[in-house]
């Protein structure tokens, strides 16, 4: 099982510094192709690759490149990388950024000479200190090779990136919010179209990807799209940063191919349920997906896969619902993390939210009455709709919520009926 | 045109709008919060969702937001398929969780559009049951109220005021359901225009300060068409009264003229009509320099005595005045003896805007100014002079934007789009002024120069554009720019010279003339926007017979008439030379002759305090008047209430009016009046017509607004709304008629709820209402589409005729006027600064305004500060040797050393207290030893609502 994201990542190692970066191979798809190759063959090789997008959305990072114009020069190009990973449950960026940082750099080099931009950002998140510094300290090293910079290699390509801190808000994840936050306006998505790839940082062609999706990026290029499309064990192309939180033996974060069994992630990588707790449910792809559960298990963590289940891949970083934990408690306390983080644009989001969680308080404090379910359903239809709100972010905060209704309502009505929560002691006095 | 297909209907709707509009204008109800007709589309309040199906086959079809939805020829929609009703009304009731219930005690209640679009969705269930959210308000000065409680959290008020016009100190702060919409700190909002927000908030967050302080319902108050009157622009307005005061000024939508904005001394100016230095009875002055007050059939009685002790009687009118009272005035004199009221400048400054307008040089409206791509202005003050045109300018420097937009396919309403895609890219503007200028921002290129070099630009700039080289020589640091601005004007797909009379200098007016001349003949595009002085100077100047103010003065007349006009800041020190009473012995021979001066007008001035005897005359309020704008357009202003309704006021009359009654007292009726074979059947009329006998170019001011005769379905309009039936009860236990109003034999419009309320056309709509759209947002029900000329009937005329010419048969030649030499122009001089709030007289009575008036400074630079021997914070006096000494209270100006101001130049403000310092000479300038500069904390001045 070949694993090329994690491969310099090894316990006892540390991170992985330039020498020993380009002793693996390291940097030789940027010496190979900046300035000896037209960036359209490169994009040709992304586009067949069938590389995803890794940041949740799952959309064609070949195809998104390819929107780029062609033949408008006027001015500046941007790359952004995506390293605002404030997904709860989420923390396979930070291992690739904190472990093997010359990965993301040399994968946005390239990613920048096939779009011909000549700035990149990473916008990280503000938690990251350790990721900060250390990819801080690999673009100076870069820099010093020759790698970034003017004349990249003796090229007439140039390129500069920025690590820019994130001021924290989860919303910053969501590309056009990221791109007004780096411009230091409100963190407020922008109406799509039209989208970054025609306007976008300053009103500029800009590609935002995600940092898992950058890292694969320098081994298509040097080992071929063919390649890549091997590592799957499904439809979808190469391998995949899966992890596992909550009460399971092993927490932790694993690159395997993608479309692995969630049976195979939870059961033998995550090692099973911790003695004493049997499995409830899980969200697969962070807290922003849908609740699947144990007749799932056998289901390939791929995106049309887990899309058909009635839920998404989204970051394929699952968190685990054990049976001892409150269902209403869990989406309560998820809620209240969404209603938090809205940024107050759109009415479904800002006022609808915070309404969907204090009846989830209410309810799991034994204060529910009857008709709430039936208002956070409506709520729920209100608020969770895609085009119903101005981006992803309520219908993404509503999917826990939802789904609990549909596979745990007998534990809301009995919070309800109990007016007290069963997780928590008995009954009502 | 395209076609959709809205609930099985067919429409026909502009192509490239969006859905919204195209409902909205297709007189189909949505309900919306956050989209704005001059705003465009941003999707944040999700209110105006609709079905779209994919097509014929589709019956599920997904919700869309309409605001930003672009319309597609046949596609198909539903406003009322249940999926779209049933999430509207969640918005609204979502909206609601934070929103008080306090309709009853708020201002905006029964003009809200919240209630409204609340009503409309068929909201009436609410199932939220926790707590509200709750603020902190702010102080935000004396012109609005802040409410933060109430927020439904639209953006509207920062898009408005941040991205359309410029304002930096109001924002959106923090995040989720705590976003909070205000300043960082209390203090009032800087931005001229802030004022908008309270129609621009769909709810009660922003209201009008000065309305609170006198507060009465939308159903209460009796309201008219009016002409805004503080500046020349002749922005549209509601002005709307109850029990003799006037309460409020809101916009009136006029497509062409101020769209859906008025500055903030427009909206707030007009409570000088409810000044206590209003004068209310006619006076008489005695021995000791008082006043007795006399009947008005008194007066008129004293008035019949002077006229007959009098050999030789002058009319000095006014440029603030209406063209009927001029014309009364005119009628009463004689042609002869009748002057504007203009000082020789003034009257040198509209001839040149004067014969402009009758060129084939292209004059835009205030609306069009919007559609210009590079903008050159020559020492003009906009913001401080003719203030909403520099809102118009803002939005002509996104022209650059519109055109970005459009090379990747954006429409100009999506709004956040295009801005994000412009960033900072905005259409040239240049400004040339002396000092500092509110839209430098947004200006590409600015320089401060003196007024004559500011000339002297101007004829390079000329001759670059002829020449490709100027010969003229261009002091200080204008060299530079004069290529630069006459390649951005060259090579604009639609160039604008701007300038106007604040400086009062002919030469930069005609230099913005010969610019505008030989630039059309390379872009026939070319437009040129002259402002000019006062509300009405355009129409007095189209009356000017070559008779000067002072000439008129000097040419010994017995008795001077001087109508709604004070001398004193016309003639400067020259005022005492002519009227002063006070004196011990009269100055000269020239005060000797005049024996008998009467003043006909509306507020306390120093004319008025050198009269014999003074008539107390109606405001704009309360009378009907015309008036010809910056653009030549003539508008009507009519009447909100008659004062004699008021015991008070009884003895108020319309100048016209006076006049008439003394021109019948004397017997003498005009030659041009008896010449009409026509009988109108309102004074005004007569007055008009006999105006347009005397000057025919001048008929379309006959067409400026339906007259007196018109009537709807048979009945006249009402100026009340239906629901002032309320205001009967208060004297139901004796009478449950409604009490008998004055009849308006000037207008068809009557003092009444009794008369037609809906489908009058523009010029006699006294207020917005239309069923189910209470609050000015209802404007769209009198629009043939969003934004577009009126349903009913547009008002006003146009008096010049500006087709631009053919291009190659334009046959003006391009001489260019040579500034003169400049004696003294190296020495310093006072240069006055306009100031929005302050400069124009009649608004500075109007308390709010008046709390934001700027106290007296001196701005030079350190080299000229060096010169008189002064340092920042200093004290400068004029000495009292100055003519002016012994009458008014002097300023002490505060010395404020500024390093952008140009050279020799003494830059003071144009405010109450410096107003009469015509011509003053930095050589009367002196230190005030030990003087201190007041504190001038602006927002502790004025926070009232602190203390209280």
């Amino acid at each position: 099982m070949e694993t090329p994201l994690t491969t310099n990542i090894q316990p006892g190692m540390g991170p992985t510094d330039l020498a020993r970066y380009e002793a693996g191979g390291g940097y030789q798809a940027v010496r190979d192709n900046i300035g000896k190759i037209d960036p359209q063959d490169l994009l040709s090789v992304i586009m067949e690759s069938d590389l995803r997008g890794r940041g949740g959305a799952g959309f064609p990072t070949g195809m998104k490149w390819s929107f780029v114009p062609k033949d408008d020069h006027s001015g500046h190009r941007y790359l952004v990388a995506n390293a605002d990973e404030m997904e709860p449950g989420t923390f396979k960026d930070r291992l690739l950024m904190e472990y093997d940082p010359h990965q993301l750099i040399e994968g946005m080099i390239l990613a920048a000479y096939t779009i011909s931009a000549d700035d990149a950002y990473i916008f990280i998140r503000h938690e990251y200190h350790t990721a900060i510094q250390r990819l801080q300290e690999a673009i100076d090293a870069a820099q010093h090779q020759g790698y970034l910079g003017t004349n990249i290699l003796g090229s007439d390509y140039h390129l500069h990136i920025h690590v820019h801190i994130s001021a924290g808000r989860y919303i910053c994840g969501e590309e056009t919010a990221l791109l007004n936050s780096l411009e230091g306006r409100r963190a407020i998505p922008r109406a799509k179209p039209p989208f970054p790839q025609v306007s976008g940082l300053w009103g500029r062609p800009t590609i935002v990807n995600n940092v898992e999706t950058l890292c694969n990026i320098p081994h298509i290029i040097r080992r071929g799209a063919d390649w890549f499309k091997t590592l799957g064990v499904g439809k979808d192309a190469g391998t995949k940063l899966y992890g596992a939180s909550g009460r399971v033996n092993r927490p932790g974060c694993w690159e395997l191919p993608i479309g692995t069994t969630c049976r195979e992630i939870i059961e033998e990588h995550a090692g099973g349920m911790r003695a004493g707790y049997s499995l409830k449910g899980f969200l697969p792809g962070g807290a922003s997906t849908d609740f699947l559960v144990p007749e799932h298990l056998d289901l390939a963590m791929d995106y049309d896969t887990i899309m058909k289940a009635g839920s998404r891949l989204g970051t394929g970083t699952m968190i685990i619902l054990d049976d001892k934990t409150c269902p209403v408690g869990m989406v309560a306390n998820l809620e209240k993390f969404f209603a938090r983080e809205s940024c107050g644009f759109c009415t479904p989001c800002r006022d609808g939210l915070p309404w969907v969680r204090d009846l989830l308080y209410a309810i799991e404090a034994g204060k529910g009455k009857a008709g709430d379910i039936e208002t956070l359903e409506r709520q729920a239809g209100f608020i969770g709709a895609m085009g119903n709100t101005h981006c992803a972010h309520a219908p993404g905060a509503i999917e826990p919520l939802s789904s609990s209704l549909r596979y745990f309502r007998d534990e809301y009505q009995a919070h309800i009926k109990g007016q007290c929560c069963p997780y928590h002691g008995g009954t009502k006095p | 045109m395209t076609i959709i297909h809205v609930d099985g209907r067919e429409v026909t709707v502009k192509p490239n709008s969006n859905l919204l509009d195209a409902l909205l204008s297709a007189g189909i109800d949505v309900p919306y919060f956050c989209w704005h007709p001059s705003l465009g589309s941003v999707g944040a309040c999700r209110q105006c969702a609709v079905v779209q199906y994919a097509n014929d086959e589709d019956q599920r079809g997904r919700l869309v937001m309409s605001c930003m939805t672009p319309v597609v020829d046949q596609a198909r929609f539903s406003v009322s398929a249940t999926s779209a009703t049933v999430f509207r009304q969640s918005v609204i009731e979502n909206l609601m969780i934070n929103h008080p219930h306090d309709c009853p005690v708020c201002e905006e209640g029964g003009e809200c559009h919240l209630q409204d679009m609340t009503v409309m969705v068929g909201h009436h269930d609410r199932h939220y049951e926790g707590l509200k959210r709750t603020w902190r308000n702010q102080n935000l000065g004396p012109l609005l109220n802040h409410e933060m409680n109430r927020c439904i959290t639209c953006y509207r008020c920062v898009r408005f005021y941040q991205d359309y016009a410029g304002g930096t100190d109001l924002a959106a702060f923090a995040s989720r359901d705590r976003v909070y919409f205000g300043r960082t700190n209390d203090g009032v909002l800087e931005n001229e225009f802030a004022g908008n927000l309270a129609e621009v908030c769909p709810t009660g967050v922003f209201t009008d300060k000065p309305f609170s302080k006198h507060y009465t319902r939308k159903w209460d108050l009796q309201s008219a068409p009016t002409v805004c009157v503080s500046c020349s622009l002749g922005c549209n307005t509601y002005t709307a009264e109850r029990d003799g005061l006037v309460r409020r000024v809101q916009n009136r939508f006029h497509a062409d003229v101020n769209g859906y904005f008025l500055c903030d001394r427009g909206r707030f100016g007009a409570d000088f009509v409810n000044s206590p230095e209003r004068l209310r009875h006619a006076g008489q002055r005695r021995a000791d320099g008082l006043y007795d007050v006399v009947s008005p059939e008194q007066a008129l009685e004293r008035i019949g005595h002077m006229l007959a002790d009098s050999q030789r009687v002058v009319g000095i009118g006014s440029p603030r005045a209406s063209l009927e009272a001029n014309q009364a005035l005119r009628a009463l004199v004689g042609d002869d003896a009748y002057s504007n009221g203009m000082d020789d400048v003034d009257r040198s400054l509209h001839r040149i805007i004067l014969d402009a307008l009758q060129s084939d040089l292209s004059m835009p409206s205030l609306a069009q100014v919007e559609s210009y791509d590079a903008v050159l202005i020559l020492g003009e003050d906009i913001t401080n002079h003719a203030p909403r045109l520099a809102l118009s300018v803002r939005q002509a420097a996104r022209n650059e934007a519109t055109t970005l937009a459009s090379a990747i396919n954006l429409a100009p309403w999506q709004d956040a789009a295009v801005r994000g895609l412009a960033q900072q890219r905005l259409s040239p503007v240049m400004i040339a002024t002396t000092t500092d200028d509110r839209l430098d921002d947004i200006a590409r290129l600015t320089t401060r120069l003196a007024p004559e070099h500011i000339a002297q630009l101007g004829l390079a700039i000329t001759q670059q554009i002829l020449d490709g080289q100027a010969t003229a020589s261009v002091a200080t640091n204008g060299d530079d720019n004069v290529a630069r601005i006459a390649q951005l004007l060259v090579t604009a797909k639609k160039p604008l010279i701007i300038s106007g009379t604040s400086s009062r200098n002919t030469e930069i007016l005609q230099a913005a003339v010969d610019i505008a001349r030989v630039l059309s003949d390379k872009v026939p595009t070319t437009g040129l926007f002259l402002c000019a002085s006062e509300c009405n100077s355009l129409g007095v100047a189209q009356l000017d017979n070559q008779q000067s103010l002072t000439g008129l003065l000097a040419s010994s007349p017995d008795m001077v008439i001087v109508l709604e006009n004070d001398l004193a800041i016309r003639l400067g020190p020259d005022f005492n030379h002519h009227f002063d009473r006070h004196g011990p012995t009269p100055a000269d021979d020239a005060t000797q002759t005049i024996k008998h001066l009467v003043v006909i007008d509306h507020l306390d001035n120093a004319t008025i305090s050198a009269s014999d005897l003074f008539l107390p005359a109606a405001t704009f309020a309360e009378t009907q008047g015309t008036y010809v704008n910056s653009e030549g357009r003539a508008q009507r202003s009519l009447a909100v209430f008659d004062p004699t309704e008021h015991a008070d006021s009884a003895a108020i009359r319309p100048s016209y009016a006076w006049m008439t009654a003394i021109m019948e007292l004397s017997g003498k009726q005009s030659s041009e009046q008896k010449q009409q074979s026509v009988n109108p059947s309102s004074q005004t009329e007569t007055l008009r017509q006999a105006l347009v006998a005397a000057r025919p170019s001048m008929a379309p001011i006959l067409v400026a607004a339906e007259d007196v005769e018109y009537r709807l379905h048979g009945r006249a309009i009402a100026r009340q709304p239906a629901r002032y039936s309320g205001r009967t009860a208060i004297h139901a236990n004796t009478s449950v008629h409604e009490g008998l109003h004055s009849a308006d034999s000037e207008s068809a419009l009557v003092f009444s709820m009794e008369g037609e309320q809906q489908q009058a056309p523009a010029s006699l709509r006294a207020f917005v209402w239309s069923p189910g759209w209470n609050s000015n947002q209802g404007v769209i029900k009198f629009q043939t589409q969003v934004g577009g000329s009126d349903r009913f009937g547009e008002s006003g005329a146009l008096l010049f005729d500006h087709q631009p010419p053919v291009e190659g048969e334009r046959t003006v030649d391009s001489q260019v006027s040579q500034p003169q030499h400049h004696e003294g122009a190296d020495t310093a001089r006072l240069i006055p600064q306009h100031h929005i709030f302050g400069s124009e007289p009649l608004s500075s009575y109007a308390p709010a305004i008046a709390a934001l008036i700027p106290a007296p400074y001196i701005r030079l630079n350190a080299a000229a500060a060096g010169v008189l021997g002064v340092q920042a914070n200093d004290g400068l006096a004029l000495s009292t040797q100055t003519s002016l000494g012994t009458q008014t209270a002097l300023p002490v100006f505060r010395v404020i050393i500024d390093a952008t101001i140009p050279e020799h130049c003494l830059i003071y403000p144009l405010i109450p207290s410096t107003r009469h310092l015509l011509d003053v000479s930095p050589a009367n300038l002196v230190r005030v030893d030990g003087w201190q500069a007041p504190d001038v904390a602006g927002v502790d001045l004025i926070a009232t609502d602190k203390e209280a």
